[in-house]
């Protein structure tokens, strides 16, 4: 029988609840951000559009220094937020939350935003002339026919959320019971002499719970697009 | 009662439209291009013309002068697309209530359960709209935009999008809803046979412009709109009541202002209001009045004007009493007979050629 030792559970909890509150915080900016993309045009877009894809192409520690930099004790909003709420970002879960969304936000955006530019806008003209304004009819309409998107989304920025490694260890380390996540606590396991073991479990977890989520997504997904075909 | 007077430019095309809807089904017709979707669209709001207004019922809509354009959600009209753009994700229920449950109580006007049934979806109810026919996507989206009790009724070619068959079964449905209903119809179109069975009123368009608008019987029976009328065959219509069969020769007498018609029997019950269209090429004229003839339907008539259609044939419009009949002669019988404007003549129209796709019911 496969039962999981305290360092495994505790990782795994860590995991779980990094990755939860990183889609969590991020959805309702992620579809904001996929919205102005689908939806509106102006002069800048390009830049915009560049910035939010920018931590899928840097190297996860560089965006794990610049949230350092930026919310770190020390750092430009970091500071402030000490300041003012006693809030401290670096070296907690929280932190470790912020990483994981920053590097899981573009491709959170990315399939919302397919998913917005696949709604159509006759449904919502439809909608309008039946009663509707603007925003009730994007409650009502647009964001349930999005809905297969949306959970694309938000699997795809857990599943990044999981494996988020470098983003993290830069920005709040490898501090138990906080921050040592998953991949951190395998990490850990590989650089200590008599590890394998523990590391090749660490391993096996990591997959098992990488291969539910993606299950439960194609199973989800296929509900909502079953009863959303026409 | 729907007033309008908008233009709107885009691209190279420029709309300018002027038009007054009152009760009952208004056909706005016209080749595709003509601008028939764009004039709709503005009165939904749905895109905003240059300048103009519209007003529905003494109710401004849209006044460029005065800076009003409510939006789309505030107008109370109902729009039945050409594609039925149900909401996939919400039962046949959930579609019908949609519009119905943003209003309150008290500005109902329309009940859902005799919506439902004078469109036969009960049976539906439960269904979501991927489990539909075509027909039947098409009668829930009516019913969806009924329900929104609206001071008018906007279709955008609701048949076009269906097979032969089911535009037979959906025709009657729509005939019968302005008048079930009490709501006037914006009808858009560029099928003559759905004009000539559902419209009371008919508003040519042509270009971005309204060539000419009046009841369909005086338009259709001109000569001088036959090009924009033209690719049906022409002909003219008649509004007419069913006087009485005759079963034992299979014929039905039609009386119209005017005179009386023998036609072909009808199914249609005696005292259906109906209305006949009479092909131009199925009337002959005679001077007198023949004797001993085959045609059974003599009628006395005046000549309005004569004019030539192309270098073979010759258009003459007759008045018989108040109803306008549209012939085409051979330029070579009006070099022999001689017609003119103001002479009296006899129309002759054989029973035969008014055959039951001729005839529509109207009630």
């Amino acid at each position: 029988m496969f039962t999981l030792t305290p360092l495994e559970i505790e990782a795994l909890r860590l995991s779980l609840l990094v990755s939860f509150w990183a889609v969590a915080g991020s959805l309702p900016l992620g579809l904001g951000c996929a919205w102005v993309l689908a939806r509106l045009d102006f002069p800048g877009k390009t830049l915009v559009d560049g910035i939010i894809h920018l931590p899928l192409v840097l190297p996860p520690v560089v965006v794990g220094y610049g949230l350092l930099v930026l919310l770190g004790r020390r750092g430009i909003v970091g500071s402030w937020l000490f300041d003012w709420f006693g809030i401290t970002l670096a070296f907690t879960w929280k932190g470790a939350a912020i990483a994981s969304a920053v590097v899981a936000f573009p491709l959170m955006v990315r399939a919302i935003r397919l998913a917005m530019e696949g709604v159509d806008r006759g449904l919502e003209q439809a909608a309008r002339t039946l009663g509707c304004g603007p925003i009730r009819t994007f409650w009502s309409v647009t964001l349930p026919m999005m809905l297969p998107g949306i959970l694309t989304g938000v699997i795809l920025g857990f599943a990044r959320s999981l494996s988020e490694f470098g983003a993290t260890i830069t920005f709040v380390s490898n501090i138990p019971g906080e921050t040592r996540t998953l991949p951190i606590a395998l990490y850990a396991l590989t650089q200590v002499p008599g590890g394998d073991e523990a590391a090749l479990r660490l391993c096996v977890i990591s997959v098992l719970v990488a291969f539910a989520a993606l299950l439960a997504s194609e199973f989800l997904a296929r509900r909502v697009q079953a009863r959303l075909r026409s | 009662m729907l007033d309008l007077a908008v233009t709107r430019r885009q691209g190279d095309f420029h709309l300018d439209v002027r038009l007054c809807a009152g009760p009952g089904v208004t056909a706005l017709y016209g080749r595709s291009g003509s601008g028939k979707t764009s004039v709709i669209n503005m009165v939904a709001g749905l895109s905003r013309p240059d300048s103009g207004h519209i007003t529905v019922d003494g109710r401004v809509l849209f006044d460029s002068a005065a800076g009003i354009d409510l939006a789309p959600e505030t107008r109370r009209l109902g729009y039945v697309f050409q594609e039925h753009r149900l909401f996939p994700h919400l039962s046949v229920r959930g579609n019908l209530e949609f519009g119905m449950k943003r209003l309150a109580a008290a500005e109902r006007t329309q009940s859902f359960d005799q919506v439902v049934e004078v469109l036969g979806v009960e049976h539906l109810l439960d269904r979501h709209p991927s489990k539909l026919s075509g027909g039947e996507k098409q009668r829930v989206a009516i019913g969806r935009a009924l329900l929104a009790s609206p001071r008018i009724l906007l279709m955008d070619e609701p048949l076009a999008a269906l097979d032969p068959a089911r535009k037979a079964e959906l025709l009657p449905f729509i005939a019968q809803l302005s008048r079930r209903f009490s709501t006037p119809i914006l009808y858009v179109s560029h099928s003559m046979d759905e004009v000539l069975r559902l419209a009371d009123t008919l508003a040519l368009m042509d270009q971005g412009r309204m060539a000419a608008a009046g009841p369909l019987e005086v338009l259709l029976s001109d000569p001088g709109l036959r090009p924009l009328t033209g690719r049906y065959e022409a002909g003219a219509v008649v509004s007419a009541i069913i006087a009485s069969h005759d079963s034992s020769f299979g014929i039905s007498r039609l009386s119209f202002p005017g005179g009386t018609l023998l036609v072909s029997q009808s199914e249609l019950p005696v005292g259906a209001r109906i209305r006949v269209r009479i092909h131009a090429r199925d009337i002959a004229i005679a001077i007198d009045a023949p004797e001993r003839v085959s045609i059974r339907n003599v009628l006395p008539a005046s000549v309005v004007s004569v004019s030539p259609a192309d270098s073979f044939l010759v258009d003459v419009v007759l008045a018989c009493g108040p109803t306008r009949l549209w012939v085409q002669i051979t330029a070579l019988a009006q070099a022999q007979l001689n017609l003119a404007a103001g002479m009296r003549v006899h129309a002759l129209v054989k029973a035969l050629t008014i055959a039951r796709g001729d005839v529509a019911s109207v009630e």
